[in-house]
């Protein structure tokens, strides 16, 4: 009798411990956003249209891409009274499954959210060769007409807020945390890095810089180690392109209280209890998917092309909250954004740019 | 006993009743969020059911958790409880990818050794627990659980290793096609096969737009092997002895170490047949960095608990599951409802048909009612 309860007391346990564990990667404030889309007739929208979008495996609640794309649906929705729905994706297997049913389901646009899609959506465009596709940062690789790829000119964001890093740093050092090292990620680290060189060279300083990979998105202790180990080496800024790893960071500079930057989206209005993060290198993948959207069902734009959007398409930018930094910096960093949008400044995404831009300076 | 009670006190009726009931309390739970429960049921059919790819995306799903379910089923019907199916799945996920992206032997080589080395990762995952068992008396949900985590963090070390990630994704390098379990993978995708399937439209769909693979007739073989060995052999006997009480099994003779061993064993090779299964059968064809458990061993366990652990019982009850799983994408899609809502709806069902005992605690009901009826109506008689 006592073994048996022991046992299935234990069972239960590791019921509960696993059950929790199998959910944890989903979101759970679903409620607010998720409203039955059937199209509303108060908008002025031109023709009826049919927009859906798959998201990767983080889910429409993830606090990134496939949030910011839903609520740009939204407000397609809202304003042209388009029809708008969403699968979300649990598995990598359900990438193809899940474009599949948009296809049957008669859309306009079909977008899927996320790099990791980019196998997907190349196959699923190439066989449904009359539907239009579009992708965030999943590109168009098999030169298909009917599949567009949608990224951010990442450098253009970073290299401002490494500006403001190289400005606001007391000791001289800043850092920057990278998830796992690609050629996508390295455009953020070229980018803040000529960011710092050019501070540098405009304020007569001589901070430096030190780039580290998390090997990993979702690695929040990860992050935090990597991010307490360069605070202990002196750094006192830093920023970071880790998604949930970069969380870690976002941690330990609290602790610390040394300035942190966010990325993707206004990190300090979404993580109110870090209370050092000065800014965020921002992404506006609403504004993108608006736009495209627009484009591709009217015929302005293109489709079968890949699209990088930066500061001139009014794509990238800095978050809204930026109380915490002096208003000449953030005027200045504003100001780059212009310089960048004019052309005046060029800002590096390779290695080798990155050389040249630093002798150019 | 009347016809109602005598099906009440079946085991399908159990299954029924509580998937009835099940999706009952969903209706509530749908109603309750503001959706028309009608409505999202009738997506969720049409989702799962609607189009010949459909079905056949189905039983794509089926698989691993078919298996899985045979695994958990297994080890239950010998007295362990394996929690470690969706680690042992894991392990058998990262031999097949790394056995199969280095071999590229010819086709009917090179799938057998990908699909056994996959069988083999699980096996030696699962007898490991059983031997932790067997020689320390360490309970196996512990360890299974410890070595879901060490086969996760493992995959997720071998996807970002020099020598098997692709560049530029999250992934590693995918398997070479000679290891695809996909049906007709070659010919379809040739012009014959094109020409082929132009005249026929239902079987174009199900082929060119689904990964259809020899996966889940496998699996079916496997539940059949599993509940023979399980009814009709010595093997069989023996492990359920000790399944049943260790100590009279020990009594008689059965040498209970090597079964709990040997029943882990066997359990952790059919997970791991299902990680294999999964890279050879479905793109892409390989292991990609886990943020979180995919949960194939614990819907496994769910349908090993809708089955009452009957390895056959577990082929209608990974349909069901399956089912729910992928037409419940289409009732996100068809009437927006958030994935919560819809998670709270198959565990609803998963819950009503994991209570083995609510139809036989209607047939007691219908049994007693009658009881006392006659009961009355005899004193009845004798009054009169």
């Amino acid at each position: 009798m006592g073994s048996m309860t022991r046992r299935s007391m234990l069972g239960m346990l590791g019921m509960g411990a696993l059950s929790l564990a199998a959910c944890g990667g989903s979101g759970s404030n679903a409620g607010s956003n998720a409203s039955t889309d059937t199209s509303k007739s108060n908008a002025s929208g031109s023709a009826s249209a049919k927009v859906e979008m798959i998201t990767d495996t983080g889910g429409v609640n993830d606090q990134s891409f496939n949030q910011l794309a839903w609520a740009g649906l939204q407000k397609l929705r809202d304003e042209e009274g388009w029809e708008i729905s969403y699968l979300e994706s649990k598995q990598d297997a359900d990438y193809n499954t899940n474009l599949d049913k948009a296809v049957d389901d008669d859309c306009s646009v079909i977008w899927g959210i996320g790099f990791a899609m980019t196998e997907a959506i190349n196959t699923v465009a190439e066989q449904n060769p009359d539907i239009v596709f579009a992708g965030i940062e999943a590109t168009n690789e098999k030169d298909l007409p009917n599949l567009t790829g949608v990224s951010f000119k990442s450098q253009e964001p970073s290299f401002v807020v490494g500006y403001i890093a190289a400005c606001m740093s007391k000791s001289g050092k800043v850092g920057f945390i990278g998830g796992m090292e690609s050629e996508t990620l390295k455009q953020f680290e070229y980018g803040y890095y000529a960011g710092v060189e050019y501070a540098n060279k405009k304020n007569g300083t001589s901070v430096t810089y030190q780039g580290q990979y998390a090997e990993s998105f979702t690695d929040a202790a990860k992050g935090k180690s990597i991010a307490q180990k360069m605070i202990k080496d002196g750094c006192d800024v830093m920023f970071h392109a880790a998604a949930a790893a970069g969380v870690g960071m976002l941690e330990a500079c609290n602790d610390a209280k040394v300035y942190s930057i966010g990325v993707d989206q206004d990190q300090a209005a979404l993580f109110p209890e870090y209370d050092t993060i000065i800014t965020s290198a921002i992404k506006k993948v609403d504004v993108a998917i608006v736009n495209v959207t627009k484009g591709l069902i009217d015929g302005s734009t293109k489709g079968g092309q890949n699209i990088l959007l930066g500061a001139a398409d009014g794509a990238v930018g800095l978050a809204e909250t930026h109380d915490k930094l002096p208003d000449d910096v953030y005027q200045a960093a504003l100001a780059l954004f212009d310089d960048i949008k004019a052309g005046k400044i060029e800002v590096p995404d390779t290695k080798e740019k990155l050389e040249t831009y630093k002798k150019s300076l | 006993m009347n016809k109602v009670e005598k099906f009440l006190r079946g085991r399908f009726a159990s299954a029924l009743v509580a998937v009835i009931i099940g999706f009952a309390v969903a209706a509530v739970v749908l109603v309750a969020a503001g959706y028309d429960p009608i409505a999202s049921f009738g997506a969720l059919l049409s989702g799962a059911f609607g189009k010949p790819k459909y079905i056949s995306n189905v039983f794509i799903k089926a698989t691993p958790i078919l298996l899985t379910g045979i695994s958990v089923a297994f080890a239950f019907k010998t007295g362990l409880f394996n929690i470690g199916a969706e680690g042992q799945y894991i392990l058998g996920t990262v031999l097949a990818t790394v056995v199969g992206c280095s071999l590229n032997l010819p086709m009917p080589l090179q799938v057998p050794i990908v699909l056994l080395s996959g069988m083999v990762g699980g096996a030696l995952l699962g007898a490991f627990v059983g031997w932790l068992k067997a020689k320390f008396g360490i309970h196996e949900v512990i360890t299974s659980i410890m070595c879901n985590w060490i086969t996760f963090y493992l995959c997720n070390f071998v996807v970002m290793s020099d020598a098997f990630h692709k560049p530029n994704s999250t992934s590693a390098v995918p398997v070479n096609p000679s290891s695809y379990t996909i049906l007709f993978g070659m010919w379809k995708k040739s012009e014959a096969g094109k020409q082929f399937l132009a005249g026929i439209p239902w079987l174009r769909e199900i082929l060119l737009k689904t990964d259809l693979s020899a996966g889940f007739l496998i699996a079916v073989v496997v539940a059949v092997i599993i509940s023979i060995v399980l009814k009709r052999t010595k093997l069989g006997y023996e492990l359920r002895a000790v399944g049943l009480n260790r100590d009279a099994a020990r009594f008689s003779g059965i040498a209970v170490e090597r079964n709990i061993v040997l029943s882990m064993l066997i359990s952790g090779a059919i997970s791991g047949l299902a990680g294999a299964l999964s890279i050879t059968g479905t793109s892409p064809h390989t292991i990609t960095l886990l943020a979180a458990m995919e949960g194939y061993g614990f819907n496994g366990m769910s349908v090993a608990f809708i089955a009452g652990c009957a390895p056959l019982g577990c082929i209608p009850a990974s349909i069901l599951f399956a089912s729910l799983i992928y037409g419940g994408m289409s009732v996100q899609q068809a009437m927006g409802v958030p994935s919560d809502i819809i998670n709270i709806m198959i565990g609803t069902i998963v819950f009503f048909t994991a209570l083995p005992g609510i139809a036989p605690f209607f047939a007691n009901k219908i049994q007693r009612r009658r009881e006392a009826k006659e009961l009355a109506s005899s004193q009845g008689i004798e009054r009169a």
